[in-house]
Order: C-alpha cells, then sequence, then structure tokens
C-alpha cells in the first residue's frame, strides 16, 4: 500500500515537471537589442501570461536564421521594411498580416498604409510599423565644426579620426552626397553597380583616414565618447545618447539628406504562437507602452498618440537635430530589389581587403 | 600456422559504436554533404537552380578572395611558428628547470586565463592598447610619448592577439612531452661536452617532435578558423577568410558562395597539415597519440 503510495507521487512529481513548461505560454521574439525593454516583457506577461523570450539580431541575421529553418523556430520577427518583399519572394519565411487582428487605430495611418504597400507579394501584405529612425553624421563640434555632410567621411581634415560601417547605408549616403540617387537606379543593375563601384573606389582612397570600420553600436559609440573618432556615420539615436554625455558630440542631418528606415513586425511562416504575436503587437503600440519604448530608447514609434506620453527631452533632441527641411530631405529607403546584396557585398569585401 | 582474427559484429560492439557513429553521421557527414551540395548549386540568368562550378570558379577568377585566402594560410602558418617559439622555452622551464613543487603551480597560471572567454579576453587587450587606454596614458604620462599613438587594428598586434590565444594549446602538449624525456640525456650530453645549441637541436627537438606537431596542429587549425580575434584586434586592413565566409552567408544571402568557401577552407588546412607532416617526417598516427 505504501509502495503504491510512493510510485503514485513520483508518478505524480514527473508528470508535474514534463507539464509544467507546456502550460506557461511563451513567445519567441527576434529583434534588434533595445526592441523588447524589460518593464514591457514584465507587463506583458502580467497582462497575458505570456513570457516573452527575445533574442537580438540585425536584419541579416533575421534573414539568414529564419531562412536555415524555412521560417520556424520565432513566432515574431522585426526586420526592416525595405528588406522584406525581395526576401519574402525568395525564400517564403513569413506568413501574410492579418490586419483585422491589428488595432491600427493605433498606429500613424500613413505609415501603416506606406509599409503595407513596401512589403506586398502577391498582392498580400507581410508588415506593420513599428519604430523609425535615421541614420546620418555623428558630430564632435569641438574637433570637427565644419562637418556636415557624408563626404566628411572622405575629409582628409579628419585623417584617422573618421569611422563608419562596412555595410549597405555607407554606400547609399555617399551615393546621395555625391549628387547621385542611388534609389532611383534600383531598377537599372547595371548602373547602379558601376555607381556601387565608384563609390567603393573612393572608400578605398579615403581609407587612411579611417580610424576603424565598426560592427556594432557599442564600439562607434566607445571611440566616440573617448573622443578618439570625430566625425561617424551612425543611427541618430546613438548621437543623442552621446550627446547627453558629452554636449560637444550630436547627432546631424546631413545636407544631402538622413537615410530614413522603418523596423515593423513580421510573422515568420511556421511561427507556433501566431495569437501572441498578434497580442504583442498590439500590446506594443498601445501609446502608453510605445511611449516607455522610445523614453528609453529614443527611437520614434508609429504609435498614434504616443507622443503625449514622451520626455521633453527626447523631443528636443528630435527638433535639435532636424529643421523642417531636413526632415522633408530624409531619404526613406525603399524595397531592395533581390540580388543587389550580393553586388555591394563584394564592393565592401574590396574596401575592407585593400591596403 | 596462423590464427586469423576475424571481426565479428557483436551486440556490444554495435552498442559501444552506435554513439560515435550517430555523433559522426548526423553532426559532421550529413552537414558536410548538405554544404558540398549547396557549394555546387548556383543560380542561372533566369533565377533557376543549376548544378554548376561557377562558386569555385569564382574563388579564382576574383583576386580579392584568393588573396584573403593566402594571406589567412601564411599568417596562421606565421602565428603557429611564432606560438612555437614562445611556448617552448615556458614547456622547457616548466618541465625541467624548475622545481617539481612548482610545476603544478606554474601550469595552473598557463591555464588561468583560459578559464574567461576568448571574447573577454580580447575585450582586455583592446581596453590596454586603444588610443585612449591604459598602456599609451602611462607612456604620455611618463613622457614617453608626446601624444598616444593607436596600437590596435593593425597586423601585428593582430598577431600578437592570435599568438596569446592560441599559446595553451601549443604549451600543454610540448609539457607533456618533454616530460617524458630522460634528464639523464641531456646530462650525459653535458658530460660529453655537447654545447647548449648541439642538446636543443639534437635531443630536445627530435624527443619534442610529435608534441610539436600535434601541437603545432591544433594551434594552426585553431587560428585558421578564428574570426573574433581578426576581427575585433585586426580592424580595418584585416579580412580574415572566415569573415568573408560570414558576409557570404550573411550579408550577401550568398549560401552557395560560402559553402564554396568553406570547403576551400576545409581542403586548405587539410593540405598544410598534410604538407607539414610530411617536411618534419612525422606521421599522423602517432602524432595524434
Amino acid at each position: 500500500m505504501k509502495r503504491t503510495l510512493v510510485c503514485l507521487m513520483v508518478l505524480g512529481a514527473f508528470l508535474a515537471l514534463v507539464a509544467a513548461p507546456v502550460s506557461a505560454e511563451t513567445l519567441e521574439l527576434i529583434t534588434w537589442e533595445g526592441y523588447a525593454p524589460k518593464v514591457l516583457i514584465d507587463k506583458f506577461m502580467q497582462e497575458t501570461g505570456i513570457e516573452v523570450k527575445p533574442t537580438y539580431s540585425t536584419n541579416e541575421e533575421m534573414i539568414a536564421k529564419l531562412r536555415a529553418t524555412r521560417g520556424a523556430g520565432f513566432d515574431l520577427a522585426q526586420p526592416s521594411q525595405d528588406r522584406i518583399s525581395a526576401v519574402q519572394a525568395k525564400y517564403k519565411i513569413y506568413q501574410p498580416i492579418d490586419y483585422s487582428q491589428v488595432n491600427s487605430d493605433q498606429i500613424i495611418a500613413s505609415m501603416l498604409e506606406a509599409v503595407k504597400k513596401n512589403t506586398v507579394v502577391d498582392n498580400e501584405s507581410y508588415g506593420i510599423p513599428h519604430v523609425y529612425g535615421t541614420s546620418g553624421l555623428i558630430v564632435n563640434r569641438k574637433f570637427a565644426p565644419d562637418a556636415k555632410d557624408y563626404t566628411d567621411l572622405l575629409n582628409p581634415e579628419y585623417k584617422g579620426r573618421v569611422s563608419y560601417r562596412l555595410k549597405r547605408p555607407t554606400l547609399i549616403g555617399l551615393a546621395f552626397a555625391m549628387g547621385k540617387d542611388p534609389f532611383a537606379l534600383y531598377s537599372d543593375p547595371k548602373a547602379y553597380k558601376t555607381l556601387m563601384e565608384d563609390i567603393g573606389q573612393k572608400m578605398i582612397e579615403g581609407k587612411p583616414l579611417v580610424k576603424l570600420y565598426y560592427d556594432n553600436n557599442d564600439a562607434i559609440l566607445q571611440a566616440l565618447q573617448s573622443e578618439e573618432v570625430h566625425v561617424a556615420m551612425a543611427w541618430d539615436i546613438g548621437g543623442w545618447k552621446m550627446h547627453a554625455v558629452n554636449p560637444d558630440i550630436d547627432f546631424i542631418a546631413p545636407k544631402s539628406g538622413a537615410l530614413g528606415w522603418i523596423d515593423t513586425f513580421a510573422i515568420p511562416a511556421k511561427a507556433k504562437n501566431v495569437a501572441g504575436a498578434y497580442k504583442w503587437i498590439n500590446f506594443m503600440m498601445r501609446p502608453e507602452n510605445a511611449a516607455v519604448f522610445t523614453n528609453a530608447e529614443k527611437y520614434g514609434t508609429a504609435s498614434k498618440g504616443a507622443l503625449k506620453f514622451v520626455d521633453e527631452a527626447v523631443k528636443a533632441n528630435f527638433t535639435r537635430s532636424f529643421t523642417d527641411a531636413d526632415i522633408d530631405n530624409i531619404k526613406w529607403y525603399p524595397t531592395v530589389p533581390a540580388g543587389l546584396e550580393g553586388m555591394e557585398g563584394k564592393i565592401l569585401d574590396k574596401v575592407k581587403a585593400a591596403q | 600456422m596462423t590464427m586469423k582474427r576475424r571481426f565479428h559484429i557483436t551486440l556490444p560492439l554495435i552498442c559501444f559504436l552506435t554513439p560515435v557513429l550517430l555523433w559522426l553521421v548526423l553532426l559532421i557527414v550529413l552537414p558536410h554533404v548538405d554544404l558540398l551540395r549547396m557549394s555546387l548549386r548556383a543560380e542561372d540568368d533566369y533565377g533557376n537552380a543549376i548544378w554548376s562550378f561557377s562558386n569555385y570558379m569564382a574563388f579564382f577568377q576574383e583576386p580579392i578572395y584568393w588573396l584573403t585566402f593566402v594571406r589567412t594560410a601564411v599568417y596562421s602558418i606565421m602565428v603557429t611558428v611564432m606560438t612555437f617559439i614562445v611556448a617552448m622555452p615556458v614547456a622547457f622551464y616548466i618541465t625541467k628547470v624548475v622545481a617539481p613543487r612548482f610545476q603544478g603551480f606554474l601550469m595552473m597560471l598557463l591555464l588561468m586565463p583560459f578559464w574567461v572567454s576568448e571574447l573577454v579576453r580580447v575585450y582586455g587587450w583592446m581596453i590596454l592598447l586603444r588610443e585612449s587606454g591604459v598602456i599609451n596614458h602611462f607612456l604620455t604620462r611618463m613622457g614617453i610619448l608626446n601624444q598616444p599613438i593607436e596600437m590596435l587594428y593593425n597586423d601585428v598586434t593582430m598577431v600578437m592577439g592570435l599568438v596569446y590565444t592560441s599559446m595553451l594549446f601549443m604549451a600543454v602538449p610540448l609539457v607533456s612531452v618533454l616530460e617524458s624525456l630522460d634528464d639523464s640525456l641531456i646530462e650525459a650530453a653535458c658530460d660529453l661536452g655537447a654545447n647548449m645549441g648541439t642538446i636543443f637541436f639534437r635531443i630536445v627537438i627530435p624527443h619534442a617532435m610529435p608534441g610539436i606537431v600535434s601541437g603545432s596542429i591544433v594551434v594552426f587549425m585553431l587560428t585558421l578558423g578564428n574570426y573574433l580575434t581578426p576581427n575585433m584586434i585586426g580592424g580595418k586592413n584585416a579580412l580574415w577568410f572566415t569573415e568573408q565566409i560570414y558576409n557570404q552567408f550573411i550579408a550577401s544571402f550568398n549560401w552557395n558562395q560560402g559553402s564554396a568557401f568553406g570547403f576551400l577552407l576545409l581542403v586548405l588546412s587539410s593540405l598544410v597539415i598534410w604538407a607539414g607532416l610530411k617536411l618534419t617526417r612525422q606521421k599522423l598516427s602517432r602524432v595524434v597519440q
């Protein structure tokens, strides 16, 4: 009798152990660093009982990871809007968004429409806007008072004090600064290639001026903070974070236009917890939650009405770096056609290998 | 009369062999077969996948690819040689010179840095060497330098970082092989009037050869496949071949090209090791013991 009881207890304990992980609902999120603040994850857990598990990544890695599993392993991803449709057409890693499940009253209408239009594949759309921002120049005014455009990245005056990423935004920014419109050439791969090779050549010539090619945001912020780098091409929020530490440093919108990006929510093809994904999207776009995120990370949000909850200091960042003309001049990334990345990658490899 | 021992497949044999075979087939053979298949696929002008050697052709036609490849190989060999030059005196000191009760302590000191991850160690070097770093700070304070100089992001620092990273993997096989060297051989040589050079090259090196070769193989492989150190310390000029594989997979979405590069790296490392074994007249079976 006693033995049976012990057996039962052991069995019960075993079952409890096995069943426990199943009962707690989770949401596997692949996103950018800082896009899932702890406060909001905790609040979401309290509201819905769903545990969000974020994995931090970049556009390229998100695509590579989802491609490797054909869209499995994650319930929600956050690629930039220009990197969705070509990837989706080729690798089929996302599923169409059911916009009836999205509380679209919470989202700035023009932005939602733009993202819908830019992420269309076979009459279905694949993205919902989340945050936006720009890349431009971060300048230390004490050492480089006159830097105002991407061409200053190639300016011998700042020898050894320049830094940028060897990624496509740098090529695009330099192209605009040289008076070209690379986005208009997206449809003409040949002309685009000639333009990019030309820019690659300029970057090779400008290589002695470069302090380092950085890979992650921390590396460049550290170099800026220690005043080893005076002119850098980087994201706006980096400049604003630095400005709070050292008022000499600030983000400026380059004369030829800051490059504007919108990061989205997209649902992977084999997501397990689709309902949870929509819950998280609606939760994140709620104005007071979006404002918590913007106050912490300084990014602009696509949430309508979040602005009234945003700190004055964060608003001041924006007005300090952008005049009305600068805002009109922002170059928003159009959808990247397939095949461009390979060509650009080769040019950037050449720059990196050049002596 | 000779008895021929037959190889019977018995139950215990299957039991013991299964995990090994599963490991080999599932985790090593299968992924490589898939990689090989992928490296032989390419897209034609209409975007259809076809079988082709174009990924391998691209490697030979594009100077940047094979130049990086050659650079990576040459630097890896250099790092291996330098690691040996640094690790040999250390190993000799630990096994032959110092009192036996300190040996364990010294081995411990050698192991200690490897308790933290490679990433942390590389960051440590970066904090020391950067323009606003510790060493520059002291040098300018003491008036040796007028203004700080950048010590990071060049090949010399990168090689130093790589040597540091792979020190242990050379020192450990050298220590174990030198421990088996009988001290009386060295004493006898001294009695017979041999000088230090002769002792070193005629007695110590030949005895230590299996250890040297196995250490070299490990260090060479680790350096060739290293991604972190060249990328972080090497900075703007140091394109390592592993980085190019990463770029093909991640930045360019060209997995076929990336697989081809991966295979070329595999062939290269095998070739260099084969050549090294031939040159030193060692047998792989003896070295891996």
